[in-house]
This record gives C-alpha cells, structure tokens and sequence, in this order.
C-alpha cells in the first residue's frame, strides 16, 4: 500500500473518496501523479456491507431512526436548517452524503442518466425565471458526451442506447445490456403504451454481467442505502478505487476529517489541515488540490478556509460560495396491484420515463422531470411509512394491510428539477460546533414556486400511469417542501464570469490557481435530480484537463 | 452486539472469501443450503433473560405489542418474540428511551386501573378491554414508541431478538435470501411468458 509523508508536497491532495473523488483520483494517479485522498469516512469493503434495516438511516419522515453506517453522523456533524435568512436556524438532519470510501457511490440506487443536450442550456432557451438564477453552463453536452461515456465503460454501466426517443446522442452503446425487468417495469411500460408515452430500461450503475473481474448483480434487493456485497453495484469503491491503488501512485487515507484548505502568501494552496481518526491535527502538503466532498461538504470547506487574503472563505471573492443550493425535489403516487409484484428483489427501478424531461411553457412554469417505479422501501420502513393513508395504525387491520400489501404496492416515483435561488444556500452556523469544533453546516432551503406547481403536475402523471397499469387503489404523495435531501448541487457553480460563477469550466477556482472543485457543487442546473453519472463525467473532464494543465506547467504551486 | 450465533453476514464472510464468483456460481445452491441451516439454528437459539425490563414488565409490553400486531390466522408479536427485541434495543442502540418505558407503563398502568378498576393489569385484560385500554393512550408518545418498536422487533433482522423464526418476514412475504432469479414477480413472469 503506498503511503506518502505528510511533510513532502503531493501533487494533488484530493478532498473526499466518493463518485467525483473516486474519478479524480483513478484519473490523475494513472496520469503518472502522485494523489493522498483524505476520506473523513471508513474504508469499508464489500464483506462489511449487510441487508440490516436498522444500521441504515431514515431521514425523510420522523422518527429518523435507524444508524449512520454509511453516511454522515448527525450527531458528530449537526445540520442546522431554515427556511429563509430570516428565521434563526435549527438543529435538524437536512442533509444526507455518503461518509466512507466510494461516498454516496455505495449506497445510491444506481439510476445513471445521463443530462439531456437541453440540460446545459436552459437559460438561453426558456429565458429568465423570476426569482431563480437560472443560467448556462458553461460547458455543453458535446463537450460532455465523451466522458460520460467513459464514465459508463470504466464504471460498468448497464442499459440500452437508443431505447429512450429522448436520449441525447452518444458516441457508443453501453458496455452492459439493461438488467431483467422487473413487474414495476412491466407495469410502467403497460402504462406507458396505454398512454402513448416511452418507456425504456433503465440505465444503472450496476453490472448485468460480469465485468473487469467483477461480479454480475445477483438481484438481492438491497441497493438504495445498502453497500453491494457483491461488488457488482459499479460505486467510486467497487470499480475506480482499485484501480488508483494499483498505480502505487494513489494513498487513500480513511478517517480524515479536513478543517481546513491551507494557502501561502500568495494565495496558493501549499495543503490540507485535517483531524485523524484519534482527533490529532495532521496537515498534509500538496501542490494543488482537488476538493470533491459534495455539493454540501465543500462550499462549508471552502466558508472554513478563511485567512487573512480570503477573509469570506477560500475562493469566495464574490461571495457566492454556497449560494444556489439545489435539493432533492420529487413527487409520486403509490398504487396496489391485484397479483405479487415481489419488488423486494433486485435492482431498484427497471423501467423510466422521459416524456415530461423537458420544461414546457403550456404548463404554465419552469419545470420537468424523469419517472421510475419501485416499492421504494424495506419491511420497516414500508409498515411505518408507506401503507394507504387509511389503514388503521394498529391491530388486525394494520396486520392485515402489512401481509396483503407488501408485495402489491408500487409506487410511481419522479424525479424533478429543483431551480438554483441564490438565497437557498450552505454557510456556517455561527453557534452550532460539529464534534471537532468547527462551525456547523447551515442549511437555508425553501423551493422556488415553480418547484412545487411541478410536484403537482408529475404527482397528477404518476396517478395517470399508476391508472393506466391497472392499479386497484392508488394515493398521492401531496407536494411537499424539500427540506431533507440526499442530492447536493450548485453551490460553487461552473462559469465563465469570475463575477457570477466559483469556478471556471475546467472547475479551477476564478480565485485560487491551483484549487480546482468538482462535485455536485458544481453544477449550474440540477438536471433532473439524478445527478451522480454527470457528477462523474464532469470529474473525468476535470481530471483530464487538469492532467493536461499539471503536464504542461499550467498549475502554479506553492513552491 | 455481541450474539451467540452467528449473523448471516458473518456466515456469508465466511462462505464468500477467498473464493470466486464463478465457483459461487456453481456453488451457489450448496451455499444456500447451508446459509439456511446457519440461519435456522441461529432462530432456533432460546431467548436470552431480560436485561432492562423487569418479568413484569416484559408481561405488560408483551401484551400491549400482541394487540399492535395481534395473532390470528397467523402469529402476530407475541409469536415473533417483539418484547425480547425491545429489551435489547433498550440496553443498547435504544438505551435513551428506558425513563420513557419506566414512565410509559406506569401511565398504562394508570389507563387501565382508571378504566377497569377490577383487573389491576394491563395483560389481566380480556383482549377487547386491551384494546381499548390502548385506543385511549393511541395519540401518546409512549404508544408512538412501543408501536415503532413493536413494528421494528417484528420486521428487523432476528439478530435483534424479535423476529422469530421470521414470522414478521414470513407474514409480508419476505423472502430474505442474498440471491434471486428472475422472473421475480406475476407480470414480469406473464411478460416472460409472452415474449
């Protein structure tokens, strides 16, 4: 295992193990550089990970119970959270990220769509929408496209190109075909041709057949919150991890809880300050680091990392790190079927639909989104939380319901777009400490009103398919205000205006030469909130340009 | 936790290292077979003694969580041995929650000595007195509790303690195995079928 001394300046130190810096890391120690990840989680492996429903935490509904295995523990790092700059925030679970190595990668659902060519330019097309600061990217789905292509054949991604009339181009197939269908999936597309839409198979970050050596998805059920045991879920952990530790050139060091993000006198970045896992403060030197610790963790990174040339926060001299924070914003419906679905088994969603990806002006606002279907939750969670509302609580017809009802229930899930408000943001708490005493995330989330009149309309979609299919009782999900969310995005957004944007399109800091960002801060739009695939293909070009620039002597260093 | 027998992970730890996914693959039914032997005898073990609850207690939760999930046709949380998983959630990931226990079947105690001066006991009750009992305390955080731990000892993993012989599991129709094939459910097999 290689191991670098914290005193010798690496050329990168990368900040965070998950989807982005998982990528970053496989792509600049294959590149022949040196790379130490500080990972503030564990370094689980495939034979930690288990199906036990109370080591996995529930943050949408109280009680949020259950334990933070696999992600950040609210009771060491406390959120706090309003709704607007005016209320005084409280301590409160908001936001959800993958702690340990792989990050969010181990445990998400796998769903890996790719943007839509409209994704990155909806400014321009749609126009303004007032009181939202919906912009371009500064980058389009041409420059894109051919690292979401090597996201899917180095990751191992399964699906069908073609299958959806709405996918954006792409320069080759998937490398696997789409797992089995499942009955959700059947009963979407029987919806989906009654209706005269399009749905098609699913594309997931998890192996239909075997390979690199890896293991095929043997179908167990546990992907959403759960790591894969069988190393087929294609995370940061299963698949471009390795392969960094196998350059002799990557360190990944579990554990490391960064405080701060260290520059000289000239406003470069000479290192990492960070608590090891006994709570001593280590500081690791580096030439130029690449910050990948989510859409949350970063702008909060960046607040922390104050001197006396960056008095609001590292690369922040235009204030706009940790603004625009984007959320989890979906809708649905839950429906029950006559025969056993047995959605319990396998991958999560088979079957998705893009008919309403795009914003449309005859519904009257901004907003589109992606549909799946799933059971969308385990035997708790399902007896707690997911039961018709007129069930009774309790007794022989709360048992009743829990014997006929688990493995009929299906619920229509949509995934929708969430527009960036400059007022909805991460700062810091100023009274609230984390358990290394530094100041806590503070979550400001409120949903621009386009954001809800969308719920609303997908929420009518879902009733409509879940009809269509033939479901003999169906329920909304009535629109709700996000304030919990498990998809964190757009608070160092890409520009190319120093004056509008944290990083340029090569996500390197207006402010900060060698400070390059790359998560799900970065992006500009949501998208339809599934962003890990573009958070991957966007660290693949990061990577690769930083490659390129490092090469050729355009990363100033401290030294 | 420390358990007796061995977990299903652990066994799974075992079963899969050092060993490739094709010899599993051939394997696989043996395994199986195995796991499920593994599984069984570790359901099979005799509960441990109470480690929080007094007997007594564990009487009155033991009946309060029977009319939660009651048995008919089927055995409800009492058959699933609910009441040894709350005792162990109280000693350790739960342990926050035993002044709520102490003082929650002290008002119970209270509703029913209120309501049926003559019984004196919750679990002395017939099953419609019970009920009522519980209707009458059905809005209070202590319900809240027992229901949510009622509900978790019915359906979480048996290495908690409830669960027995996976009766909850049983009952929903959870199969709990680390490996399916498809066709997994009516309209996919139907599709099958079809194409």
């Amino acid at each position: 295992m290689t191991k670098f001394e914290t005193t010798t300046a690496v050329d990168f130190v990368v900040i965070g193990a998950g989807a982005a810096g998982g990528v970053v890391a496989k792509e600049l120690s294959t590149a022949g550089f040196q790379v130490v990840v500080l990972e503030q989680g564990p370094y689980l492996r495939a034979e930690d990970f288990d199906h036990d429903e109370l080591k996995r935490k529930w943050l949408f509904a109280p009680p949020y119970i259950g334990q933070d295995v696999l992600t950040n523990d609210h009771a060491l790092q406390p959120n706090t959270f309003r709704k607007t700059e005016k209320e005084k925030a409280k301590i409160f679970p908001s936001v959800q990220y993958g702690r340990c190595v792989g990050g969010g990668s181990v445990h998400f659902t796998a769903n890996f769509w790719r943007f839509h060519e409209i994704d990155f330019m909806e400014r321009s097309r749609w126009g303004a929408v007032e009181g939202a600061g919906l912009a371009d990217w500064p980058i389009t789905y041409a420059d894109l496209e051919p690292y979401y292509t090597k996201a899917e054949w180095d990751l191992g991604v399964s699906g069908l190109a073609g299958a959806s009339p709405f996918d954006p181009p792409r320069s080759k197939p998937y490398p696997l075909p789409p797992l089995p269908v499942k009955s959700s999936g059947v009963l979407l597309d029987r919806a989906a041709q009654k209706l005269g839409l399009h749905s098609f198979p699913a594309p997931l970050a998890i192996l239909s057949q075997p390979y690199r050596g890896r293991a095929a998805c043997h179908h167990c059920g546990f992907c959403i919150f759960f790591g894969c045991e069988w190393g087929a879920k294609s995370s940061a952990l299963a698949s471009v991890i390795p392969m960094a530790e196998d350059t002799g050139r990557c360190e990944i060091r579990s554990g490391s809880y960064v405080s701060r993000i260290s520059t000289d006198k000239r406003g470069r970045v000479d290192g990492v300050a960070y608590f090891d896992l006994q709570r001593n403060e280590q500081f690791q030197k580096a030439k130029a680091v690449v910050l990948c610790a989510n859409g949350a963790e970063s702008p909060r990174l960046l607040l922390l990392s104050k001197s006396n040339l960056f008095p609001d926060g590292l690369a922040n001299s235009n204030g706009l790190v940790g603004k625009y924070l984007m959320f989890d914003t979906d809708s649905g419906a839950t429906g029950i079927f006559e025969h056993p679905l047995n959605e319990y088994k396998s991958v999560v969603v088979s079957r998705v639909i893009h008919d309403f990806y795009d914003a449309d002006p005859k519904r009257g606002y901004y907003g589109g989104g992606g549909i799946d279907a799933r059971l969308g939750s385990y035997p708790i969670e399902f007896a707690l939380f997911a039961l018709s509302p007129d069930t009774p609580k309790w007794g022989t017809g709360f048992k009743k319901a829990l014997r006929d009802d688990y493995n009929r229930t299906l619920m229509v899930f949509t995934h929708l777009t969430s527009l960036p408000v400059e007022a909805n943001s991460i700062t810091l708490d100023p009274e609230v400490k984390d358990a290394w005493g530094l100041p806590a995330m503070r979550v400001t989330y409120k949903n621009h009103p386009d954001d809800l009149k969308n719920m609303a309309f997908f929420t009518e979609k879902a009733l409509e398919l879940l009809e269509a299919a033939g479901a003999q009782k169906k329920w909304p999900v009535p629109p709700h205000e996000s304030e919990v969310s498990v998809h964190l995005m757009g608070t160092c957004r890409m520009g190319n205006d120093p004056k509008t944007s944290v990083t340029n399109k090569y996500h390197r800091a207006h402010d900060v030469p060698n400070l390059f960002i790359v998560d799900g801060s970065s992006f500009v739009t949501s998208g339809r909130n599934q962003p890990t695939c573009t958070i991957q293909a966007l660290a693949y070009r990061a990577a690769d340009n930083i490659a390129r620039m490092a090469k050729s002597g355009e990363i100033p260093s401290s030294t | 936790m420390d358990e007796p027998h061995s977990s299903r992970r652990e066994f799974l730890v075992r079963s899969l290292s050092g060993v490739s996914s094709a010899w599993l693959a051939l394997q696989w039914p043996a395994v199986l077979a195995a796991h499920e032997h593994a599984r069984m005898a570790a359901s099979s073990s005799s509960p441990a003694a109470f480690q929080f609850l007094s007997a007594e207690q564990a009487i009155e939760v033991d009946a309060a969580a029977a009319q939660i999930i009651p048995a008919d046709d089927t055995p409800g949380a009492h058959e699933a041995h609910v009441v040894y998983f709350v005792d162990r959630a109280l000693v350790t990931f739960d342990r926050d929650k035993q002044p709520n226990y102490t003082q929650g079947l002290k008002d119970l105690q209270a509703k029913v000595v209120e309501m049926f001066p003559q019984a004196g006991k919750f679990s002395a009750l017939e099953a419609a007195q019970q009920v009522k009992v519980l209707q009458a305390i059905e809005h209070s955080e202590f319900f809240e509790l027992l229901r949510l731990h009622t509900i978790m000892g019915f359906l979480a993993s048996p290495e908690y303690g409830g669960n027995y012989q996976q009766i909850g599991w049983n009952l929903i129709g959870f199969e709990n195995k680390p490996v399916y094939s498809p066709p997994f459910g009516y309209y996919d097999a139907e599709y099958d079928k079809g194409h």
